[in-house]
């Protein structure tokens, strides 16, 4: 057993990475991300890790040498957030498709412009398609257990894929919560030995990244990374268990809040869940059958499990905080997915709430809740999606 | 049932041949080809230094003639051969001409 501290989200997740050791660690500061990085590098300086700290002029060059440094066989981390993640783009790509399993905390954060530091998910439903698994977390808790997890996720032989550990910026990065820290030696056997493959150190048998693969193979390449991506969720699920066999905390790709025996339900991502569950106990204390559904496993997307979990509902809606300027929000359309396939189709509706960091309130879950007892009473849906939480 | 291609792939696409790029014989995207006037030629073996590639070939200290099968025509060897007197060792001519 661990002690139990009060720390904010980026304390808990610098905690998780000290306890981890990473070989190496490339990185550039962004608010909100750079008091996560600073304290990690304390740890460094203070020679309570061996990392290889590499301080380089960009994210850009940040994620390239998590690349080089993570095909030469190390265990590797790095962390950032919205213009920085943007800065990765291209190399995200890369470490995806090259298969190295870099761990990623992202801590969420609006995109420019307007300019804007706080909290919104646009930096990482931009990534979503990268080839990163993506794991969403609600509460410092949360962050600091799935950046964890992370490591035995994306090492895992079967997998071999960098992971994004995604916590709110400002709301769980920099707010003080009780978080319980396993021990150092919990940790360590944990996530294990780093097992290598492929490395480039290993100079006895040379071999080359990134190779010019053009019509001939890239097709199946491609094939051979989407089947990847269909074996993470059994990983995902095995790692959870073993993590609450060590911790009690319970992990799945997603979580269902009063959900079993809902009527109508929300569909929301990390932070905000929490004050959702709130009112979804206010809902039930008065007789309605609300629940709710917060997705953990963002990438891959587990479809099957969600839509079966939603399959009884009369009204569901998805709340994005994040747009896709001219669509439907990112999360909306993976909800859209999952319900396809099934026969009743429930009503649906997209409402997109806290970009740039605002206040996500009660009363806005409030108004969501009371227009889903509308929609599933009359069956019908004025706008599919619109902007809530606006200033008058 | 045969196994699909795509099942036989190395993870992430790592070549484990080493030295397999000379297979890939890049010297038919050569449109201009660099001709080496072995009378002009004074041995400083600057063409050898500055190509990108390896298709200038040196033997006992002594530059012999390009490798065509990887030069691209890239000119950086014509560009900075001192030549002598003048005259340069190494010229660039249309291809198939």
């Amino acid at each position: 057993m661990g002690k139990i501290v009060a720390v904010t989200g980026n304390e808990a997740v610098a905690e998780s990475l000290r306890q981890v050791n990473p070989d190496v660690c490339a990185a550039y500061p962004i608010t909100p991300a750079t008091d996560l990085m600073q304290r990690f590098s304390s740890f460094i300086s203070d020679g309570k890790v061996d990392t290889e700290m590499v301080l380089v002029e960009s994210e850009h060059s940040a994620m390239s040498a998590c690349i080089g440094a993570a095909a030469a066989g190390g265990r590797v981390a790095t962390a950032t957030s919205s213009q920085g993640l943007a800065l990765m783009w291209e190399m995200l790509f890369i470490a995806a498709g090259d298969r190295l399993p870099i761990i990623m905390p992202v801590v969420n954060r609006a995109l420019s412009a307007p300019l804007n530091i706080h909290g919104d998910h646009s930096d990482t439903m931009g990534a979503r398609d990268s080839g990163w698994i993506q794991l969403y977390s609600e509460t410092a808790q949360e962050a600091y257990d799935n950046a964890i997890q992370a490591f035995r996720i994306g090492e895992h032989p079967d997998i071999r894929l960098p992971v994004m550990v995604c916590m709110d910026g400002f709301i769980v990065s920099h707010s003080i919560e009780r978080v319980e820290y396993l021990e150092d030696s919990e940790v360590k056997n944990f996530v294990g030995e780093y097992k290598t493959v492929n490395p480039l150190l290993d100079i006895d048998n040379p071999k080359s990244y990134g190779p010019l693969i053009l019509t001939d193979l890239y097709h199946e390449y491609k094939r051979a990374q989407h089947e990847v991506m269909t074996k993470v969720k059994n990983v995902v699920l095995e790692v959870a268990a073993d993590f609450e066999k060590l911790s009690g905390r319970k992990y799945g790709l997603f979580e269902a809040y009063r959900l079993d025996d809902a009527e109508i339900a929300i569909v929301i991502l990390s932070s905000a869940a929490g004050t959702t569950k709130d009112v979804v106990d206010s809902y039930r204390d008065k007789g309605i059958k609300a629940g709710l559904l917060k997705p953990r496993m963002f990438r891959p997307f587990p479809y099957e499990e969600v839509a079966a979990a939603l399959s009884h509902l009369k009204a569901i809606a998805v709340l994005d905080r994040a747009d896709s300027f001219g669509g439907y929000g990112p999360l909306f359309s993976e909800i859209c997915g999952a319900v396809m396939s099934m026969d009743g189709k429930p009503p649906m509706i997209n409402r997109i709430y806290g970009l740039g960091g605002r206040d996500y309130m009660p009363d806005q879950a409030e108004k969501v809740l009371d227009e889903l007892i509308e929609i599933a009473e009359t069956g019908k849906v004025h706008t599919i999606k619109e902007y809530i939480g606006l200033r008058e | 049932m045969k196994e699909p291609l795509w099942k036989k792939l190395t993870p992430g696409s790592v070549i484990l041949e080493p030295g397999s790029s000379a297979k890939f014989k890049t010297g038919s995207w050569r449109s201009m080809r660099p001709r080496w006037i072995e009378e002009n030629c004074i041995q400083c073996l600057f063409c050898w230094i500055y190509c990108p590639d390896m298709s200038v070939i040196v033997e006992d200290g002594k530059r012999k003639d390009f490798n065509y099968d990887y030069c691209k025509g890239c000119g950086i060897c014509a560009l900075e051969c001192p030549g002598k007197k003048g005259n340069k060792a190494i010229v660039m001519e249309k291809e198939g001409n």
